[in-house]
């Protein structure tokens, strides 16, 4: 069966199309686990705090990356912090968005914690969204244990 | 350090929707690679390769190129990260007193896969990989993170693009090379705020190789080996809401033991030219503050002083850098190679004259989480 020319193309060579599937299951881990089951059951944002450097990390930790410590102490965070950095998605990529663009995302240090929170931004108009605004968590009412219980982050109005 | 040289280097011309295979890339490289070092495939007495299965879409990728980079028969290993830790993991087998001549091959066929669903798997499944992040909007955290913490603008950032297109012009193997005004990038299509498109780089294919020798063989196979005068690398944290994403520990720290090795004190003085990981415009500018060439926040200020333009004190990017060409797994070596060419005078249009002092730069991860340093010398 000989190959037409429309398949070989210009350059004479063919593409071979074809596709990759690959389930997979992860495991969330002691921490990963507590923090969803909190989200889920109280919507309560809970974090690790190292007893060497006192850094809360969100989501928790059970070893502290800078000190290379186990952590045992779990703290509760606010459900509200403040907008370290933002963007719009704006860029259709099927399969991997949580929304069709656009979308806003951005990083969030919740009152209490250490480290930031990359999460989504909503009821807010891309133009109006500010690099250190306040924000607060808006939690599904069917949470399921995962990243996405947290709806989004929403302006917080003083 | 003058133990171990660099003394062959080769590249594809880059570009999208390359018709080889990437066996065939991999092939065509490292038959250049051993006509520039005048070697004969029998000389390589052990390869390194840079395959990342994610990327390549296969499993235990690496195997699936032995013949094409003659490693049947000698010791080969792969390193899954930036084409520079493949040339660190080669200069770590010549400085182990084990072999001679290595080589080292990275391959990217980018525009075989989709890179935003490839980068998507960066990040961690348990928490942010759903949230749809991918190189480019969470490159684009970074970028405005720098920008409100320094006080960077969006023109600053674009004025790297300019200039790194605009010095592409003269080099044969980059896939854009562009004449643009820093209102085109401006006015390019926005991506995720405030990366717009002509602050990205291209999906490009290519192919890079280096070929590596401890001294005894260097000094007598080649006329003017590059030598590797020092080599640091250093990451930080993997969840980007761990790291102020404007700051650039690790690369100051991968620069500091670089630097330390090759004896560099005053790298803005003593460096001739860099070629360093520019993924994106603003990082140029990061990468200029980690590399100590200017203080921190200062990488706007650099930009606009001309300083690492063509005729500036410290060229950098005369390539066209990554904004140019991005073979993801080799655009790190291909900084090497291009640095190794300015310092034997063999990069025609785009030479500095007179380098004497080279330093190529690699990244890998999201927003530049490790960093590998190359301070490479006549």
């Amino acid at each position: 069966m000989a190959v037409s020319s429309e398949e070989l193309g210009n350059t004479g060579t063919l593409k071979y199309p074809s596709r990759i599937r690959l389930p997979y299951t992860w495991h969330a881990g002691k921490a990963g686990s507590r923090f969803y089951q909190e989200i889920k059951d109280h919507c309560k944002i809970w974090g690790t705090k190292c007893p060497r450097c006192g850094w809360v990390y969100v989501p928790p930790r059970e070893t502290c990356p800078r000190c290379f410590l186990d952590i045992d102490e779990w703290v509760e965070v606010g459900d509200a912090g403040t907008l370290l950095t933002y963007t719009i998605t704006r860029y259709s990529v099927p399969g991997i968005q949580p929304h069709e663009p656009p979308y806003a995302l951005g990083i969030i240090k919740l009152d209490g914690a250490g480290s930031g929170l990359v999460h989504l931004l909503g009821e807010i108009e891309p133009e109006d969204i500010r690099v250190g605004m306040r924000v607060q968590a808006v939690f599904r009412e069917v949470r399921e244990g995962n990243y996405l219980d947290i709806k989004y982050f929403k302006p917080l109005r003083s | 350090m003058d133990e171990v040289a660099i003394i062959g280097v080769a590249q594809t011309r880059y570009q999208r929707d390359n018709p080889a295979s990437h066996a065939e890339m991999a092939y065509e490289v490292t038959r250049k690679a051993l006509e520039d070092a005048g070697l004969t495939i029998d000389d390589i007495d052990n390869t390194v390769t840079v395959c990342n299965d994610f990327w390549d879409g296969r499993t235990i990728s690496c195997m699936t190129i032995t013949e094409a980079t003659g490693s049947h028969k000698v010791p080969t290993t792969n390193v899954e990260g930036d084409g520079t830790y493949g040339a660190l993991m080669g200069a770590m087998r010549l400085l182990s007193g084990l072999h001679e001549v290595t080589l080292v091959v990275a391959q990217s066929k980018v525009s075989e896969g989709i890179p935003a669903v490839i980068t998507n798997a960066m990040f961690d499944p348990v928490y942010e990989r759903s949230l749809g992040l991918d190189a480019i909007n969470s490159s684009a955290l970074q970028m405005r993170r720098y920008m409100s913490k320094y006080g960077i603008t969006e023109e600053q950032c674009a004025k790297v693009s300019v200039k790194n297109h605009k010095n592409a012009k003269s080099n044969p193997y980059a896939h854009m090379p562009l004449d643009i005004t820093v209102d085109d990038v401006l006015k390019s299509r926005v991506l995720a705020d405030p990366i717009k498109l002509l602050d990205t780089s291209p999906v490009s294919d290519g192919a890079c190789a280096i070929i590596m020798a401890v001294d005894e063989v260097a000094k007598k196979r080649c006329s003017k080996p590059v030598w590797i005068r020092g080599i640091g690398h250093c990451a930080d944290a993997y969840h980007l809401g761990d790291r102020d994403l404007a700051e650039v520990d690790a690369l100051v720290s991968a620069a500091r033991r670089a630097y330390g090795m090759a004896g560099i004190q005053d790298p803005v003085r003593e460096i001739d030219v860099a070629e360093v990981y520019d993924a994106f415009s603003y990082m140029e500018l990061m990468w200029m503050e980690g590399l100590g060439f200017c203080g921190r926040g200062e990488g706007g200020a650099m930009i606009d002083s001309g300083m690492t333009g063509m005729n500036g004190a410290l060229p950098v990017n005369p390539s066209g850098g990554v904004l140019s060409a991005h073979p993801v797994q080799a655009a790190g070596l291909a900084r090497i190679a291009e640095a190794v060419l300015q310092l034997k005078g063999k990069a025609d249009a785009r030479q500095v004259e007179g380098a004497t002092v080279a330093l190529a730069h690699g990244i890998e991860g999201a927003c530049g989480q490790g960093h590998c340093v190359f301070v490479l010398g006549r």
